[in-house]
């Protein structure tokens, strides 16, 4: 029997190049830089380090302020997860039942997504500004001593409403092409089978969207681990005493506030491998219950 | 057992379209109903009414002198089969099965029993396990059906159900599904657009055009005595072949061609004389001198389509008539033949309403 030969050539090579040559400048040689780095201890004005093996790590990693962070990053990212998606499914189903005007409903609920993390903070900032904020003001009008400044749960809150508000959008998308996905006729079929609309949804919708809520839990912590950086940054700034630190806040925050590059850099380098196992595990385990 | 009884129904969607005008039926029970007509003239919608799919803008449904019109689809006691079948991805055939049974709150057991049992019956008991999108189209047909049969509902409703297996898959499942209806006796409705399942399957038939029931009768009787135009054209395979003709008193004429024998027909009016391939036969003296185009060898009969020379015709198209005849029969292409028919077995119709005259 004859083997199929294909005859070798560098165009393949040439074509992948880019790829390569962005995936290493853009996060091979940081992460490597991280990683050395982490070993390293600067003085304070920069001008010589020297190595000092795990220091970095024992240091940054137990102290009370890295705990806080992870803490605060598990709560958050739980949260902004389980709100904005829940939320984002709650308002998929319902637009999927709009006969009239659905597009308008579609429209206006998918516009969040096309304003930046940043913007969104910024425009959480004014409505929580103290002197001009209207849900500040909301706030303390029905009884509630509301004071993100000063208060750790109220801060809290503000940073997971911002985020949940921005992400929700990009989730309804996904979830209504999914469930527009699902046959018209199995649909009927279960209209036949079975009289409960939300056992029908809990039974035949939500199954058939697995495949769709286990790529945004992806998305969704993902999104809640990082680009909720320009949320925090343009809203607390980790305050009130770092309570609303989330683990790549503070590792911007020790590293170019603080200059502490070893240190931020130890810090980086255990994110990377918090996230490494947290896809390990969504892949490993949630994935076999899905049915695609 | 049980009868359907569907009086003045009608359905206007909310832009002004009318699919069903004002139907009047009446489903015997055990009776095998099918609804059958070209695509858009209505038939699914009829049958979605009934299954509680789409609401009634009109009229009455009853099962059982029980008026369902706005009862709820899962408690009209109806089981659907659906053309692309619609089985439930992510359950097994055990679980599409016995989802409808566990929704009523049957104990496991009898449920178990129940798809066991029509799982056998279907022949697919060592599929229970398997999902569906490991099983073939006429496996998960058959799925489908079990689906249907375990809910031993007061009535069956078929949407085009073999519409989507291929040709000899679907003569056999056509077999089965007659069968089992016989042997369960459960009230059925097909509806499809195949007019060989429609001639073959039904206990009555109904001719469906724009929305209403154009005939309705034993397969059999709408062949022979077809109650319109439409209807003539829609049921018979290959199709009945069709003449304009003017009748002056004493001629059926249509070109050149003088045909006689016919009485007691409007004068110089538009007419049509509707021909079954079947009944033209080769003869000297016959009425239609025909140029053969094709020959069509189908195994046991041959058809040979052909220009009838003489005849008027529509637009500047050649009228063609088509004449099944047997095997050994096989003329030349573009071989002059003479046919000809008997005039009492000839169906005339008027032109513009399609209303049959004799």
């Amino acid at each position: 029997m004859k083997r199929v030969q294909f005859e070798h050539s560098a165009i393949p090579y040439l074509f992948v190049a880019p790829q390569i040559v962005i995936i290493v400048i853009f996060f091979l040689w940081p992460a490597a830089q991280a990683i050395y780095q982490s070993f390293l201890l600067e003085d304070a004005w920069g001008l010589s380090s020297q190595f000092v093996w795990f220091r970095n790590y024992a240091d940054t990693i137990l102290s009370e302020s890295w705990l806080q962070a992870a803490g605060f990053t598990l709560v958050f990212s739980t949260l902004v997860t389980f709100l904005s998606l829940s939320l984002a499914l709650l308002l998929a189903v319902k637009a999927n039942e709009v006969i009239r005007g659905a597009s308008t409903y579609k429209t206006t609920l998918m516009w969040a997504y096309a304003i930046a993390p940043p913007v969104a903070g910024l425009m959480g900032n004014l409505m929580f500004n103290p002197l001009i904020g209207d849900l500040y003001k909301f706030f303390n009008a029905i009884g509630w001593d509301f004071n993100h400044k000063l208060d750790s749960f109220d801060a809290g809150f503000v940073v997971v409403l911002i985020s949940v508000w921005k992400q929700v959008s990009v989730n309804f998308i996904f979830f209504l092409s999914g469930l527009q996905g699902i046959p018209k006729s199995v649909n009927e079929a279960s209209m036949m089978d079975c009289r409960s609309p939300t056992r029908r949804f809990w039974t035949i919708t939500f199954p058939l969207l697995a495949p769709t809520t286990f790529f945004l839990m992806v998305i969704n912590i993902t999104y809640a681990f990082f680009e909720t950086f320009g949320i925090i940054d343009t809203t607390t700034r980790g305050a009130p005493g770092g309570a609303t630190n989330t683990l790549v806040f503070k590792v911007f925050q020790d590293g170019f506030r603080g200059a502490d590059l070893g240190g931020s850099s130890a810090q980086s380098v255990v994110l990377m491998l918090i996230v490494l196992a947290l896809t390990v595990v969504q892949f490993r385990f949630i994935e076999r219950k899905v049915h695609y | 057992m049980s009868k359907v009884q569907l009086s003045n129904v009608t359905k206007t969607y909310p832009n002004g379209a009318e699919a069903v005008r004002g139907v009047d039926m009446e489903v015997e029970s055990g009776e095998f109903i099918v609804f059958v007509g070209p695509s858009g003239c209505g038939k699914s919608t009829l049958l979605r009414m009934v299954a509680g799919l789409e609401s009634v803008t009109d009229g009455q449904i009853q099962i059982d002198d029980r008026l369902i019109n706005d009862v709820s689809p899962a408690d009209r006691d109806v089981a659907m089969v659906f053309q692309n079948y619609a089985l439930y991805p992510h359950m097994t055939v055990h679980g599409n099965m016995s989802y409808g049974l566990k929704n009523r709150g049957m104990p496991k057991q009898e449920i178990n029993a129940k798809v066991v049992e029509a799982a056998k019956m279907l022949k697919i008991e060592d599929f229970l396990d398997r999902q569906p999108n490991q099983l073939s189209g006429g496996q998960r047909q058959r799925v489908a059906m079990g689906r249907a049969i375990v809910r031993e509902p007061k009535v069956f409703l078929f949407d085009e159900p073999l519409s989507n297996l291929d040709a000899k898959l679907r003569v056999q499942m056509r077999i089965e599904i007659k069968r089992l209806q016989r042997r369960m006796n459960v009230t059925s409705i097909y509806v499809t657009h195949d007019q060989t399942e429609a001639m073959t399957l039904a206990d009555r038939l109904a001719v469906i055009n724009e929305g209403k029931i154009e005939q309705m009768g034993a397969p059999i009787e709408l062949y022979n005595n077809p109650a319109t135009l439409f209807v003539a054209s829609f049921i018979g395979s290959p199709q009945i072949n069709l003449l304009p003709a003017m009748f002056d008193g004493q001629y059926l004429s249509s070109g050149d061609l003088k045909l006689e024998g016919f009485v007691d027909l409007p004068q110089s009016k538009e007419l049509v004389l509707g021909i079954r391939p079947d009944e033209l036969r080769l003869s000297d003296d016959g009425q239609f001198p025909m140029r053969v185009d094709i020959v069509e060898q189908h195994g046991s009969d041959n058809l040979i389509y052909g220009a009838i020379l003489g005849a008027e015709q529509e637009s500047d198209e050649e009228t063609e008539f088509c004449f099944k005849t047997s095997q050994d029969m096989l003329p030349e292409l573009e071989s002059n033949l003479t046919l000809g028919f008997d005039v009492d077995r000839a169906l005339v119709f008027h032109k513009d309403t399609g209303e049959r005259l004799r």
